[in-house]
């Protein structure tokens, strides 16, 4: 099969479709985002924090969670790292600090409410969604369950209900977002009894923090975390021991996280693009390669028929020449020796006569003998030369 | 696998008809309990490692595998190998299974896999890797059965048909190559998005490149290796031209791969270089990604190439066997072993017995459908109707 140009057009815009419904590469380019202008976050004071759990009794009312297992009275539960699971949004953890003698530090963790959100970038039925006032809102109506924002959120926040057979859903802080577009505080805000926590516009945020490390820099370690961490989360932390000996990472950078992801996004039209024109040049290269190999090969197979013709035309020729040539030499052979054997017939003809002649003259006339002894001589004289 | 003559001809009761069975029905009883109980009552699978099993095996293992149909297809029909046509179809038939066996699988995975369709048809996520991955697998999977269908079709006498699907094959295995590209990359850059959870010797910006070529790897060894199952249990189903084509494809796919693995020993270590990783290498886990890459792609490679050059056959297939372990090594140290390094070891995931329980489900049900397929249809011989046009 040939490739006609029709048929070339024709494939290419097939491919020209298939780039339509390829998919779109953020982040691959120049533009910085810093979040959307005005929204919400919560500053982390760390120092402050007691580990009375009242937040996470809040949350737990608020969200209309089920009731724990154990009270949040209950500070025994501190004894364990916890994690978020499906009926806590957030938990409190103790740390003992080694830097700062052992001292026993509480930190509360949530979702971190990311200004690009490695899970809503992941999300293949974009259930996620990062809202204009700053929470990563989750919409459970679309969730397929695959679980990849699991995969992809560096701070392992989000959470699984493995235990519904039908409608497992995934779960995390929403930051209160119903109540905060209503105007109030998120409930473990407005429970906290120290001012640990603070809600506030991110950019008015990160100015009390610097103020508090700028106030107090003997106590507090000279790092807003959540800043720039993975991009810049809403939610920040400033603390009086290092943030690694509270179990958060330090080591996450500050890429967001769909910038890691746009490179791979972004080679997806260039394959497409691509790959169609380089694959249909190979097979017409290859069907290019298949014919020019068969046309030479009629030549080579027609030339050596050729060749071989001529040679077998050349043989008969020469073997007809041979016959024609022995056919001569026969006849020749043949008329020589006939004519021989009637020279011979003759000369013996003549002999007899001779004889006959001689025995008629040998009595009248003598001359004649001794002339036919010279012959004889003679003849002898030049065989022996 | 040796009673299958025997399993066509009349007793059903052979042993490994018993094993089939027996997995199928504890496979069954196990869907029952997903179904009705959650993911929480047949997995180990937490907040901590949301992707177990059947994601590392069952689907990136099971992709990576399934890659024989495509550089099968491109190698005859794209590249112009003609004398590899033989080894097509088995690879194709492979390949659909692969992935057809991939996307059921996936339904135990997901939360609720009656809404898989919803990228394509409520919201589509194109930020996301795996947008492209399900598009893809979906695209091609359909792909693949037109592809195989000229075998059906040819089985079921419907000539016009086929005719028809026949002059698809060149556009088919194109849009097949694209896909392929696209997707096997894709499963790797999957894993881009967490680097603070898989281990700096498996993280790369290079993780798309390395699945795409090792897939590769998977495609060519996976045909020597299904072939050479094949010639033992299936050989009365071959034709002269299967058999006679057999120990070349053997060969020139085993020289392919020698030359393909030594690549992407070399992408690996550029890799290393690019990133500085090379004082992990003395560590525990470089210890560990050394006898994947020194055991599973170097000790490979050599074999292949010294297999090509003695035109040893049987190396070869046996060779084949120990890089199809490699490319299972390698995705499981990417999506379990190596995923999650940082977490103590009571967080880490060791699959329950029931993941593994649905796994060897799932393969079974492959093997035997591959079975019906190849004593009814027109895989590994070619039929009289239809031997003198391709």
């Amino acid at each position: 099969m040939a490739i006609t140009r029709r048929k070339f057009l024709g494939w290419m815009g097939a491919a020209g479709v298939g780039v339509t419904v390829g998919k779109t590469a953020q982040a691959a380019s120049n533009k910085h985002f810093t979040g959307h202008p005005d929204s919400m976050g919560v500053l982390h004071d760390i120092a402050r924090c007691v580990g009375c759990r009242s937040c996470e009794a809040a949350c737990n009312t608020v969200n209309q969670l089920p009731p724990p297992e154990a009270s949040f009275k209950d500070l025994t539960v501190l004894d364990r790292k916890r994690r978020t699971t499906p009926p806590e949004y957030t938990v409190v953890n103790r740390y003992d600090a080694t830097s700062a003698g052992s001292k026993q530090i509480y930190r509360k963790n949530q979702c971190n409410h990311c200004l690009e959100p490695a899970c809503a970038s992941a999300c293949f039925v974009k259930a996620f969604t990062k809202s204009a006032e700053g929470a990563v809102i989750y919409d459970e109506t679309v969730c397929v369950g695959c679980r990849y924002c699991m995969v992809a959120c560096p701070f392992e926040i989000p959470t699984y209900e493995y235990d519904k057979a039908l409608t497992p859903r995934v779960t995390k802080c929403t930051m209160c977002h119903p109540l905060v577009q209503e105007g109030k505080l998120p409930g473990c805000v407005e429970a906290c009894p120290t001012e640990a926590l603070s809600f506030g516009k991110r950019d008015d945020l990160l100015k009390i923090a610097r103020e508090r490390i700028r106030k107090d820099p003997d106590n507090y370690i000279d790092h807003i975390y959540g800043e720039q961490e993975m991009g810049g989360t809403s939610w920040l932390y400033i603390s009086n021991v290092p943030f690694k000996e509270l179990g958060m990472r330090e080591d996450l950078g500050i890429t967001p996280a769909p910038a890691l992801t746009a490179g791979a996004l972004g080679a997806v039209p260039i394959v497409v693009g691509l790959w169609p024109v380089l694959l249909t040049g190979i097979y017409a290269i290859s069907q290019r390669k298949d014919k020019v190999a068969e046309e030479e090969q009629a030549l080579a197979v027609a030339a050596a028929q050729q060749a071989t013709q001529e040679k077998a035309a050349a043989e008969l020729k020469k073997t007809l020449e041979m016959k024609e040539k022995e056919k001569e030499t026969a006849i020749n052979m043949a008329v020589k020796k006939a004519l021989d054997e009637a020279a011979k017939a003759q000369e013996e003809a003549a002999q007899a006569e001779e004889a006959a002649q001689a025995q008629e003259a040998a009595a009248p006339a003598g001359e004649a003998a001794p002339e036919a002894q010279d012959d004889k001589d003679q003849k002898q004289t030049e065989e022996d030369s | 696998m040796s009673d299958t003559k025997t399993a066509t001809g009349g007793t059903l009761l052979t042993p490994f008809n018993m094993v089939a069975g027996l997995i199928l029905l504890v496979g069954s009883v196990i869907t029952v309990l997903r179904f009705t109980g959650g993911l929480g009552a047949v997995s180990n699978l937490s907040d901590y490692n949301p992707w177990g099993l059947w994601i590392g095996f069952d689907l990136l293992v099971g992709v990576a595998l399934a890659a024989g149909g495509f550089v099968t297809s491109a190698a005859c029909y794209i590249f112009g190998l003609k004398r590899y046509h033989s080894a097509v179809r088995p690879a194709i038939l492979t390949a659909f299974l692969g992935y057809a066996l991939v996307v059921f699988a996936l339904h135990y995975d997901v939360g609720r896999p009656w809404r898989l369709p919803y990228p394509f048809i409520v919201q589509p996520g194109t930020t996301s890797l795996l947008f492209e991955v399900g598009a893809c697998v979906a695209l091609y999977l359909t792909v693949l059965f037109i592809e195989y269908t000229p075998a059906a079709l040819e089985w079921l006498g419907l000539k016009r048909a086929r005719s028809i699907v026949v002059k698809l094959t060149l556009l088919l295995t194109i849009f097949g190559v694209v896909l392929s590209t696209l997707h096997q990359s894709s499963l790797g850059a999957l894993y881009l998005i967490a680097p603070s959870k898989l281990h700096p010797l498996w993280y790369s910006g290079y993780l798309p490149v390395y699945f795409f070529i090792s897939a590769i790897i998977a495609g060519l060894s996976m045909v020597i290796f299904e072939g050479s199952l094949a010639h033992k249990h299936f050989h009365d189903k071959m034709d002269e031209t299967h058999l006679a084509e057999a120990d070349g494809v053997t060969l020139g796919f085993g020289k392919a791969a020698a030359f393909v693995l030594f690549g992407y020993f070399v992408i690996k270590v550029i890799g290393l270089a690019v990133d500085n990783n090379w004082h992990y290498l003395t560590t525990g886990w470089g210890v560990w990604y050394l006898f994947e890459i020194v055991g599973f792609v170097l000790l490979p490679c050599y074999l292949y190439a010294i297999g090509a050059r003695d035109k040893n056959v049987k190396l070869i297939r046996r060779t084949s066997g120990l890089a199809v372990l490699g490319i299972v090594l390698n995705r499981l140290n990417i999506s379990l072993i190596a995923f999650n390094y940082h977490l103590p070891s009571s967080e880490r995931y060791v699959p329950h017995w029931m993941e593994i329980g649905i796994t060897l489900f799932v393969v079974t049900i492959g093997v035997l459908v591959y079975r019906f397929i190849v004593t009814h249809m027109p895989i590994l011989y070619e039929h009289p109707d239809f031997k003198e046009d391709h």
